[in-house]
This record gives C-alpha cells, structure tokens and sequence, in this order.
C-alpha cells in the first residue's frame, strides 16, 4: 500500500510538472528559446497568492486567479523587454539573458519579501479520499493537482486544434517565415504563448505550495529546471511530450527519494534526464531535426 | 585507373527518391562538370560522396579504396575536399588561419607540443605559414591574410573557400556552384584560377555550375542530372548538344 | 612581434603590475583586513572563468556547470591535503600535490561528462551541464569518507562510525573540516599565470585554432579533415581542469568546506558566467577584470550589498541586449569610429 500511496505522489508531483512544462515547450516550440525565467514567474505567482490570500485574506479562488493575472502579464513584459530585442541572435545569447531575468525576478523578490521562509496554506479544501478500509489516504490536493493537469491538458490541446490562435502557434513553431507570409502575427503569436505559459506557470506553482507549503524566493527554480527537464525528457515542443515527461518524472522522484535514498532523488532525476537524452537526444516524443547543407 | 569511381549511388529521403542509379568515373586530372536543373540532387550527389549523407546504396571508389559510408573527417583524410554551395567559412578566424585549419592534418604536432611551445611547435607553424601564404597567393588572397574571413567580400569568400579544400591535400577537388555571385569579370579570373590548380596542383576536379560559360569553357567531361537520374554523360561538346539535355534546360 | 603576442604579454603585465601593487599596499598597511580576505576568492573567480571562457568562447558552448567542477576540484584537493598533511610538511609541495589531484580530478569528470554531454547541442546541452553540477553538489553532500586505525570508511547517503581518533576526510553535508590554510594571493597570481599560459598557447596552436574552426562550423571543419568528437572534449576537459584548479585554491583558503548552493551550487556557476559575459565573451583578459572588479564593487560600495545581484542581474540583462539586440548593432555601428572608418564585417552587411 506504500508503494501505491507513493505511486500517487509521484503522479501529483508529476502534474505540477507537467503543467510547468507545458510553459517551456510551448514557448521552446514558438520562440526557439529556453525560458529559464520560467521558475521563478512560478514563484512570483506563488508570492501573489501568499499575499493576497494569507496576509488580505482573499478567498482562494480569487487569490489564484490574481496569481494567474500577475504571471500572465509578468510573461508578456519579459518577453517584451528581455527576449524580443533578441529574437534573431545567437541562442546563447538568449539563454543568457534568460538567465538575467531569473535572476533579476529572484533577487527582487529576496529585497520585496525577504529571505526567510514563508510557510504557505493550502488553497485545496478537498478531503482525502480513504479507500482499501483506511490503508491507503489519497491526499485531497493530489486529487485536485491531477484533475487540474487533465483539464488544462484537454483545454490546451483543443486550443491549439480548433482555434485560429492555437493554429497560428503551430504554423509558426514550423516555419517563423512562412508563417509570417501568410499573414500570421509573429509578435502577437509568441506574446500569446507566453501568456499562456505563464498563466499556467501560477496555477502550477500554486498547486506546488499547496503539497509542499515552504515558500522562499528560490522556491521556483528547483521545480523549473525539473520540469524543463521533464519537457526535454517527454520530447520539447510536444504537450503530449510534456504530460509524459512530467508525469515519469514526477514518480521517478518519489520512487527514488522512498526506495533509493531520500538525499540523492534530485541526482537520480537528472541521471535519469542524461540517459534518455544520450539514448534519444529528442526526447521520447521529440521529432529529429537535421542540419541542411 | 579513374580518382574517382561510383557505381549505382542512390539515397532515397523517406519516400523520395533524390538520386537513383548514379554512375560516374574521373579520370586523374580532369576536369569534370555535373550540371542540370536546380533540385536535380546535385549537392546530394556531393553530400554522398563526402560522408555528409549515407547513401541507401551503390559504392564510391576513391582511388581504388572504397571510401562508402565512411564519416566526414576520414574522407577528407582519404583525399576528398570540397567547397559549399552556401559559404561556410569559419567566420572569426583570419584568412590565414581559415587555410591553416586546413592544413590540420598535414602538418601534425600535439597539443601539449602547443601549450609548451616546444621547437616543433615553431618549425610547424612556421612551415604553416609559409604553405598557407603560398596557397593564398595563387588566389590573389595574400595581402587579406589577416582579415577576418567575414570581412572578406563575397567572391574572395569564395575563393577562400577554394584555398582552404586545397590545404587538406586531396586527391579530389569538389567545387559547388564556384561561380555563383561572381560577376563576367570575376568568373572568368575564376575560370584561369581552377585551370591552374588543375595543372599545378596535379588536381582531379569535379564541379557543380550553372554559368554554362564556365562550364563549356573549362570542363573536359559533364554530366547531366535531371530529377536524381543521368540524363546525359560524355564530352562537354556532345552531351551539350544533346537533345534531351536542351529539353530539360530550355523546357519544350 | 606579432598583435596577438604583443595581446598576451599585456595581460600577464597586467596581473603582475597588480599584484605588485597590492603587495605594496600590503607591506604598507594601506590595506584593510576585509580587503585581503578578498585576495584568494578573487583569484578563484579569476581562475575559474578562465576556464569558462575557454568553454563559452571558444568551443561556443554554455555550460552552467562549471562550479561542480570546481566543487570536483576543492574536495578532491582538500581530501588529499587532509591526507598527506603529516607526511609532507612542506605547505607548497602539500598544496602542488592537492593540486595536482584536484586538477586531474576535475579533469577526469569533465571528460567522462564530455562524452555525452558533447553530442548535445546549445540549449540540451547547457542544461545537462547544469544537471550535472547538481548531481555533483548532491552525491559530495551524502559522501561520507573517514580513517582510522582499521582502514579507510565509505558510504554513500547513511551516515557512518569511525574511532574516535580517527580522521574525517568528508562528513557528508558537514563537509571537509580543518583544512590547512596553504592558499595564499601569491599562489593564486601564480595560478592565475599558469592557466593563462595555458589558454593563450592552447587557442594560438593547432589544436586552439581546430576548437575555434568546429565553434564557427562544424559542417566545414568536418569537410576538412578535422575530428570533432576529440577536439570538444580536450577544450571541455582543460576548462574543466581550470575550473578544479580554481576550486583546489577556494578549498584551501577556507577552514571547513561544504558542498552549499552558495559555494558551488548554479548561483556559483552563473557568477561566473556573469564575469565572463561582461568580460566579453573570448577575452580572457576581459574575465579576469570583470571577477576582480565584481568581488570588489560591492565591498567599496557596502551599502549597496543587499543589491549586488539585482545590480548584477540588470547588468547582465542590459549587456546581452546592447551587445546582441540587431537594432543595437545596428546603431554602434553606425555610431563608432570603427562601423565609420572600419570595414563593415559581413555579419552586420547582412
């Protein structure tokens, strides 16, 4: 029964995951860019919950969806300013700067809110289900954690079918300027993705500090750079890829920590990552891109 | 016997068949045109024959050595050096240093020899320099020998990228589209160039063009591609006259 | 003489000058306490973006990982000093052999994490590098080495016994403990000499100029004859053997060292970087100016050190944009002596 209650955090943590990836692969899909900032929009929507909620006492739904705003608006500034001056230099340039802009978000929420450690409420009140007479508990929040990840799944990927939008982000993941000759909004297009991607990144960190309450300005990075991980390891560029990434690698590290050792499972999840990128450098659903000459 | 001898080289890419059934040798010396329509799998044919691309079948005879499926870096050790249809210079290293990276292999010491500078790093480098300067001459290049590649203009690119395949010492000389952005002037300076690599260099070259003047002018042979296949194949005179090769030049 | 000589001898000047100068200030007690202390960490960063650079630069790859090859490098090299600190009693013959092995040992990790990282491109590929500082940090946080009368102890992740005479060389987090202070500004200068050395003759040789052909296209330098696999990985194991250089030095002038976020964690890795950017992407001379006046700068302006990243993380940003964004290079060079005078450079005719 431990083994499945485990199985069930794996999957929970998995999600948050999943639904982080999502913002690096669609992001890395349109503008060709590792958003490292990623996490740490993660954390500033955990903050805006923090504050509003525990300290205003907003409601939870309320708190979240102020979380959403803020990180929605957060995503489009930074690309605005940081990543769109840069939208035909060297990648390592890019990644450069978005390394700037973690910093830069990390080290302004250590001077707004301070160092010390914020201890974070739950916004989930769903009760633990009991099944098997009471041996094994499935926590409300993971309940919660992997319906949400299900339903922005569904949500996304019909987006990205039926609406023009979400067909324009396709067409330019493919071809920038063959997009842009027909008529499709390159700016526009990737300040959408980037909205989405960090509209996501709040309800994910929220799910986050719901499961594991310690709030700090480092919070986000951790889990960023795992579920970039988690976008590589499902294929970058593929939403199916990244509910799969996550997923696996959110079980993997619950596994790890409980039958491997508890103070190697981050070693474990980034051996794991190096494997499958020497076995398939793509990722598993990744496409194979060769260089023409 | 022919530098080069291929049999029945084929690749298909998925579905697509690019190059089917390519037959071709090259006598030590000549100067050998492939020519044909823009998409007929020129830079394909060239891509097999330096390892860029694995061929789905046929063989590639490099003075009798089957060099087939071998990597890059080893056919170019066996004696194949090509130019690139889109110049591919190192574009921050200086005119000089672009040839010297082709002298890489010729001119062998370590990388600890290097670090230390020990007496047989200045004797190489000495002698590297010497070879580069003599290489950047013949193209008229050696008063650029310290510009950065990319500063050069386009048709020194070109000729730079021409110097750097002769630093590497080939048996084969594999030039893509040389011409291409050259003024009348400068294609036919360009078409004297190659002539004399030809002959003082003991050079076997084979090149992919569209200038049909430099192409009558200097090639002994052609072939033509049309569609991945031999369209036609002989002497510069009779397979221009040919019928078929009008057709699928000039349409019907 | 040639422009490049002339370049290098400049920059070996340079660091001599200053360090006579600091010398000076020294004997004379113009200098405060807190500013010595900062001698040996500068020369660290100095040493460390070296390598970096050479990895950036260079073989134009990013790796944010360096600072676990540091790590490799100081518990190694403080593990062996611990060792050997009653049978050499000589302190620079001690810290040469700490060296030797901290070195070697980074070496050795970069190579092994070489071979695969290296058939990655760009984004993967600085995010294994990252990985793999991580996993370094984290396996030396749970490694528990000691000594005693029967025989060497090991154990990965639970903590273990040893005599109570006996010698811990790593106590897992707690980290190497009581390490002989053999580190000084002198030996850093000297060290900042030799990975110059070392990087000034490697790029100006063969094998720095067949680093540099495969960094500027990989497709060409294929084309003429040159071996990709070997050259990366030789560029890739020297900058990680800087980097450990630079760790053994950093390990030996503090008295305990633990694996923290903060001494070799990515912070410490994107500190470096940072030097390295803001040096100038290449310029070694550039790294080593930008490690010494950003460990300074906070410190003469004490009021602004609860800002000193922020400031770090706007510098930076700012940087990359005036030197990459097209609109900007656009205006320098139409507003420089040289874009007015000079040859327009294909890139920006594009």
């Amino acid at each position: 029964m431990s083994f499945l209650s485990n199985l069930i955090n794996g999957i929970s943590l998995g999600s948050v995951y999943a639904i982080i990836a999502l913002g690096y692969t669609m992001v890395y899909g349109i503008a060709k860019m590792l958003n490292f900032a990623h996490g740490d929009v993660i954390m500033i929507g955990c903050y805006a919950v923090f504050m509003t909620m525990s300290r205003q006492g907003w409601p939870p739904l309320l708190s979240v969806a102020f979380a959403v705003v803020v990180c929605t608006a957060l995503g489009m500034i930074i690309e605005k300013i940081a990543y769109k001056p840069l939208r035909r230099a060297t990648p390592l340039a890019v990644l450069i700067t978005a390394i700037g802009v973690s910093y830069f978000l990390q080290n302004s929420a250590l001077l707004i809110f301070g160092a010390d450690t914020k201890s974070f409420t739950s916004v989930v009140a769903v009760p633990p289900i009991k099944l098997a007479g009471g041996a094994l508990t499935i926590p409300g929040t993971a309940i919660v954690t992997v319906a949400v990840c299900l339903v922005i799944m569904v949500a996304l990927t019909l987006f990205i079918k039926k609406t023009k939008a979400g067909q324009a982000m396709l067409a330019v993941s493919e071809d920038k300027d063959a997009a842009q000759l027909m008529g499709i909004n390159i700016n526009g297009t990737i300040s959408l993705t980037f909205a989405i991607g960090s509209g996501l990144a709040a309800i994910a960190g929220v799910l986050f500090c719901s499961t594991y309450p310690s709030l700090t300005p480092y919070t986000g990075s951790m889990p960023g750079i795992k579920a970039f991980t988690a976008a590589v390891f499902g294929g970058i560029g593929s939403v199916p890829g990244a509910l799969l990434g996550g997923i696996l690698l959110g079980v993997i590290e619950i596994l790890g920590r409980a039958y491997i050792s508890s103070q190697l499972s981050d070693a474990i999840v980034f051996a794991v990552l190096i494997i499958v990128l020497l076995v398939k450098p793509t990722g598993i659903l990744g496409k194979k891109v060769s260089e023409k000459v | 016997m022919a530098v080069l001898e291929v049999k029945n080289l084929g690749i298909s890419f998925g579905g697509l068949r690019a190059v089917d059934g390519f037959n071709v040798s090259i006598e030590k010396g000549q100067l050998y045109g492939l020519i044909g329509p823009n998409g007929a799998g020129k830079t394909t044919i060239f891509n097999m024959l330096t390892g860029v691309y694995k061929p789905t079948d046929g063989t590639i005879f490099l003075d009798g050595v089957n060099i087939t499926g071998r990597k890059t870096t080893e056919i170019n050790k066996a004696g194949v050096a090509r130019t690139f249809q889109n110049i591919r210079l190192f574009q921050e290293l200086s005119v000089l240093d672009n040839v010297k990276v082709g002298l890489h292999n010729g001119h062998a010491y370590s990388t600890i020899t290097g670090i230390l500078r020990l007496p047989k790093y200045r004797r190489s480098e000495r002698r590297m320099d010497a070879r580069a300067l003599e290489l950047l001459k013949v193209f008229d290049l050696d008063g650029e020998a310290e510009l950065l590649a990319s500063n050069l203009p386009y048709g020194k690119q070109r000729k730079l990228e021409i110097a750097r395949a002769l630093a590497t010492d080939p048996k084969l000389l594999l030039l893509d589209e040389p011409a291409a952005g050259m003024n009348p002037n400068e294609t036919q300076e360009l078409m004297k160039t190659i002539r004399f690599v030809r002959d003082n260099f003991d050079m076997t070259i084979l090149l992919i063009e569209h200038d049909m003047k430099l192409v009558s002018g200097i090639c002994e042979k052609l072939t033509v591609l049309n569609f991945g296949q031999v369209l036609a194949q002989g002497d510069t005179a009779a397979v221009l006259n040919d019928p078929e090769v009008i057709k699928a030049y000039l349409g019907e | 003489m040639k422009k490049t000589t002339r370049d290098h001898l400049i920059t070996f000047g340079l660091v001599v000058v200053v360090y006579l100068i600091v010398q000076l200030l020294i004997a004379t007690g113009n200098m405060s306490s807190l500013m010595q202390g900062l001698l040996v960490p500068m020369c660290t960063y100095s040493i460390v973006a070296i390598g970096l650079n050479l990895c950036v630069g260079y073989l134009g790859e990013l790796s944010i990982g360096h600072a676990g090859f540091m790590c490799v490098g100081a518990f190694s090299g403080a593990v062996v000093s611990k060792l050997l600190s009653e049978t050499v009693t000589n302190g620079i013959l001690l810290f040469v052999i700490a060296l030797a092995v901290g070195t070697l040992m980074a070496a050795l990790c970069g190579f092994l994490i070489g071979i695969p990282v290296l058939r990655l491109r760009g984004d993967y590929l600085a995010i294994v590098t990252l990985a793999f500082g991580e996993i370094i940090k984290n396996i030396i946080n749970v490694l528990y080495i000691g000594k005693d009368s029967q025989g060497f102890h090991f154990s990965l992740s639970n903590p273990i016994e040893i005599e109570e005479e006996g010698l811990w060389l790593i106590n897992g987090a707690k980290g190497i403990a009581k390490i002989t202070h053999l580190s000084s500004f002198t030996i850093g200068v000297v060290l900042i000499l030799i990975s110059l050395f070392v990087v000034y003759n490697l790029v100006n040789s063969r094998s720095g100029r067949a680093i540099m052909a495969i960094r500027d296209n990989r497709i060409s330098a294929e084309s003429v004859g040159i071996n990709i696999t070997k050259y990366k990985l030789m560029a890739f194991t020297i900058s990680a053997a800087i980097a450990g250089a630079g760790g053994v030095l950093y390990a030996h002038n503090l008295s305990t060292v633990t694996a923290t976020p903060a001494n070799f964690g990515y912070n410490m890795s994107i500190m470096i970087l940072v030097f390295v950017v803001l040096g100038g992407i290449g310029s070694f001379r550039g790294s080593i100016i930008a490690a010494v006046l950003l460990t300074l700068l906070p410190e003469l302006l004490r009021g602004l050190s609860d800002y000193r990243m922020l400031i770090y993380s706007i510098v930076l940003i700012a940087m990359m944009l005036f030197n990459w964004s097209p609109r900007m290079k656009d205006f320098r060079a139409a507003h420089s002596l040289k874009g007015r005078f000079g040859k327009k450079t294909a890139k920006e005719a594009e």
